[in-house]
């Protein structure tokens, strides 16, 4: 049993979650992920470890479906049943020179780490980071110590350059050489951005999150081809390079089952009331 | 195979089986258990006993369950197997110690229900006080809960070692837990099974993959010996063209999602799990079987087995292949499927197959299937389950580096001791011999606890 230490909400349906655990602190690197059971019936739930602390680790969630509603209705004090971590391969860090990091949405949080230890390894970096609309950009005051430059995108304009991620990260590859770029956000953002840069010749590391089951090699759920090779996520990633990936098969395996989350949904918002956390 | 005189076993209807995920096959009651041990010779040379991986006294526990000395019987049967409710269901009897009794070598004979009986004496329930020894002093490691680790813990713990369990998922049991389903292997038995071994002073840290949440040195380092049990866990794909189409899984996956997930009591649990109206399982083992009947619990209209060789050279268990037909599964022997085709939105729906037939012999001994020329045909699926066998799961392994492998990416260990090239370091089960039985990774578990006694003697 693990216990939540705090929970914030930092923008609509998005929260901020500190969880106890006694050892993965101890080896959590940038890039690396969870997995977590709430109780006897949850699902597996994966989410990125945005950060740790002695004896306490740091996630961000989005409510989407049942189990991330289910997730941020527990309550600081109360514990969730099981948590096992850190998972997949750290991302590559290494003191490359100039870097773009690029987040969209609630991939901004495990985008956090990476910018760190990019900017710790001795690397100049951009980042850019992307929300529908001002109120669900996260993180921003977060990010500025360890950025040497920030865009923001927002789809309505509500804050800094109006358009998707793609638009800022246009100008930044005019205006000078990136050695490498890192993007984090929904599939179809990672897509564009790996587009662009694979126009550019540059290294395109993108965080894959397709559906999961064991996160441990065993069954395949997770799997995604790139560069013709079946690769699965959980082990061999969650990190690829972008311009690798076949994307258009992962974003419809994404919505797999989309029925049955739906279902999951509404049953449980009937169960609640209708009213959640 | 009809039976001839062994005593039958009652069953659910198949009708009435496919609407749910109860156990099949009911067991004996105490008067059909003591009419069939009532047909077992008491042979001298107990040609059984040679055919049982982990050498149970088969004639003995015999003995004591006709004479209704159950809990003598259950205490034969416990010294030898710490998981007899477990066997007694799911071991291949008829290739194991059914195939070597005397009764089935005489025409027109049937084998004494062996696998029934163990399971009928184990289902009483009669609590066994397990004598432990006194502390040794020796602490081990076991790395995963399958029936291998599970069996080196208990049979350590015996002796008085302190023993450690670290298993990568929230619960005990391995592939007894996530592959064999509920209807074949209720969970409740398991659970009791793992109980028992905590009972004997065994500690299971959950949530723990080691060489990834654990480094594998550390427990080198840290105990005084290592057993490594981690099950040839990676499922293997056929790797045609269309594999990532939606709507096509590996067994694992539907398995996992139904046993461990519980995806079958969807959406009281909340991991879903997909089903589609005419499913197609490509494979034959006991996983096939499995993912098939499961298939059809969930509300398939049509399942179809999908099989390259033929009905001779299925290696699942006869009793489940039965099991199967009787629940209105259709096989399809000398099939291959060479692609999947999808819609416009990714779902799979029909696969194109080409017709096999079989020729020489290959290093299993099973004639090699070959294709027939110009045998192309479409069948229209609207989901796929390949079932077509595991593979170690190369990338955990990754965290097991210093352990050497032989030419199967497996685990190389001696197969009478288990030892593997580190001195520490033993290893059984699927990830040394690939994937096997029950009974067979619990021998290999057996053999290591009895090495590793010895080794630990010595240091
Ligand atoms: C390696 C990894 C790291 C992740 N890190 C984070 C994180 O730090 N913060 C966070 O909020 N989420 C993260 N996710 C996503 C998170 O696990 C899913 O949002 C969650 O499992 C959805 O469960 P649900 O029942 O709430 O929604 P569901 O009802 O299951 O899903 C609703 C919709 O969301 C989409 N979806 C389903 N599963 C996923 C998924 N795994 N990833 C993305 N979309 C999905 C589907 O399109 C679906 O239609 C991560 C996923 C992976 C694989
Ligand atoms: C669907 C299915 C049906 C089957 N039916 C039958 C049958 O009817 N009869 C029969 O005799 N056999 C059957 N088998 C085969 C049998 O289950 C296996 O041969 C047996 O379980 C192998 O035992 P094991 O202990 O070696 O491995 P497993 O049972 O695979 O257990 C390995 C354990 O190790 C854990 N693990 C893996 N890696 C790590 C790590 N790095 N750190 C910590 N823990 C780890 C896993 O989570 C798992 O719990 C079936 C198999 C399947 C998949
Ligand atoms: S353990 Fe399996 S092989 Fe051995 S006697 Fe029991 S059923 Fe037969
Ligand atoms: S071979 Fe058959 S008849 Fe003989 S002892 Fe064994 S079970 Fe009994
Ligand atoms: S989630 Fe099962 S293999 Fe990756």
């Amino acid at each position: 049993m693990y216990k939540v230490i705090s929970r914030e909400a930092i923008a609509p349906d998005t929260f901020d979650i500190w969880l106890e655990h006694p050892n993965i602190h101890k080896r959590a690197k940038p890039g690396q992920f969870l997995i977590l059971r709430l109780d006897e019936f949850s699902e597996r739930i994966p989410l990125t470890i945005v950060s740790t602390a002695e004896g306490r680790l740091r996630v961000i969630i989005k409510t989407i479906g049942k189990s991330t509603y289910k997730l941020c209705a527990v309550k600081p004090g109360e514990t969730i049943a099981d948590i096992v971590g850190p998972l997949g391969n750290p991302s590559e860090i290494d003191r490359f020179g100039t870097v773009c990091v690029i987040g969209g949405g609630v991939g901004i949080a495990p985008l956090f780490p990476i910018a760190k230890a990019l900017k710790e390894a001795g690397n100049r970096v951009i980042g850019i980071l992307g929300a529908a609309k001002k109120e669900l950009l996260i993180m921003k005051d977060e990010f500025l110590p360890h950025l040497d430059e920030l865009y923001i995108t927002t789809d309505d304009g509500s804050e800094g350059i109006k358009g998707t991620v793609t638009v800022a990260l246009q100008k930044v590859l005019k205006k000078e050489k990136v050695e490498v770029i890192w993007a984090i956000g929904p599939m179809v953002m990672m897509k564009f951005v790996s587009l662009m840069a694979a126009e550019n010749n540059t290294l395109c590391w993108v965080s894959l999150n397709p559906i999961m089951v064991d996160g441990t090699g065993m069954c395949g759920a997770c799997r995604a081809e790139v560069g013709e090779e079946v690769k699965f996520t959980c082990v061999h990633g969650p990190e690829f390079d972008g311009r690798k990936v076949k994307w258009d098969e992962l974003i419809k395996r994404q919505y797999q089952y989309r029925e049955e989350e739906k279902r999951a949904m509404e049953d449980y918002l009937k169960e609640m009331g209708g009213k959640n956390a | 195979m009809p039976e001839k005189n062994k005593t039958k076993m009652r069953e659910l209807d198949p009708i009435q089986r496919i609407g749910c995920f109860e156990e099949v096959a009911l067991g004996y009651s105490k008067e059909e258990a003591l009419k069939e041990a009532a047909r077992c010779l008491q042979c001298k040379n107990q040609p059984c006993v040679s055919g049982c991986p982990v050498g149970i006294n088969i004639p003995g526990f015999i003995k004591a369950l006709r004479e209704e000395r159950y809990k003598d019987s259950a205490m034969i049967l416990k010294g030898d197997n710490n998981l007899p409710a477990v066997c007694g269901r799911v071991c291949p009897q008829e290739k194991q110690c059914e195939a070597r009794c005397i009764l089935g070598r005489v025409p027109g004979g049937d084998a004494v229900a062996i696998g029934r009986l163990e399971r009928f004496v184990a289902d009483l329930e009669i609590p066994i006080e397990s004598v432990v020894k006194p502390s040794i002093h020796k602490k081990v490691a076991v790395i995963g809960a399958g029936p291998a680790g599970l069996t080196v813990a208990a049979d350590l713990a015996k002796e008085g070692v302190s023993v450690t369990v670290f298993e990568a998922f929230h619960t005990a049991g391995g592939v007894l837990v996530y592959g064999i389903p509920e209807f074949r292997l209720p969970k409740k038995i398991v659970s009791n099974e793992v109980q028992f071994v905590q009972e004997m002073g065994v500690e299971f840290r959950f949530n723990e993959i080691v060489g990834r949440t654990v480094p594998f040195e550390e427990l080198v380092n840290d105990y005084d010996a290592v057993f490594i049990g981690i099950g040839a866990g990676a499922p293997r794909f056929m790797g045609i063209p269309g594999t990532n189409l939606n709507n096509i899984f590996s067994a694992s996956e539907f398995l996992t999602r139904v046993n461990l997930m519980k995806a079958y009591l969807f959406p009281k649990y909340d991991t879903p799990v997909k089903i589609k109206d005419r499913v197609a399982v490509i494979g034959a083992g006991n996983v096939t079987m499995d993912a098939a009947r499961t298939a059809r619990r969930l509300g398939a209209k049509e399942v179809h087995i999908v099989y390259r060789r033929s009905e001779e050279e299925m290696p699942a268990r006869l009793e489940e292949y039965h099991h199967a037909m009787e629940e209105g599964i259709k096989l399809h022997c000398l099939t291959l499927p060479v692609e999947y085709l999808g819609d416009a939105n990714n779902n799979v729906v029909a696969m194109k197959c080409v017709k096999m037939t079989l020729g020489e012999p290959d290093s299993s001994g099973r004639r090699r299937p070959v294709q027939l020329e110009n045998s192309e045909f479409t069948m229209e699926v609207d989901m796929v389950i390949e079932a077509i066998g595991q593979t170690p799961n190369a990338v955990l392994k990754a965290g097991f580096s210093s352990v050497q492998l032989n030419k199967w990416g497996s685990i190389q260990a001696d197969e009478e001791t288990g030892r593997t090239n580190l001195p520490k370091v033993f290893a059984g089960g699927d990830i040394v011999t690939g994937a096997a039985t029950v009974i067979e990774a619990m021998g290999a578990g057996k053999r290591s606890a009895k090495a590793i006694l010895k080794y630990l003697a010595g240091v």
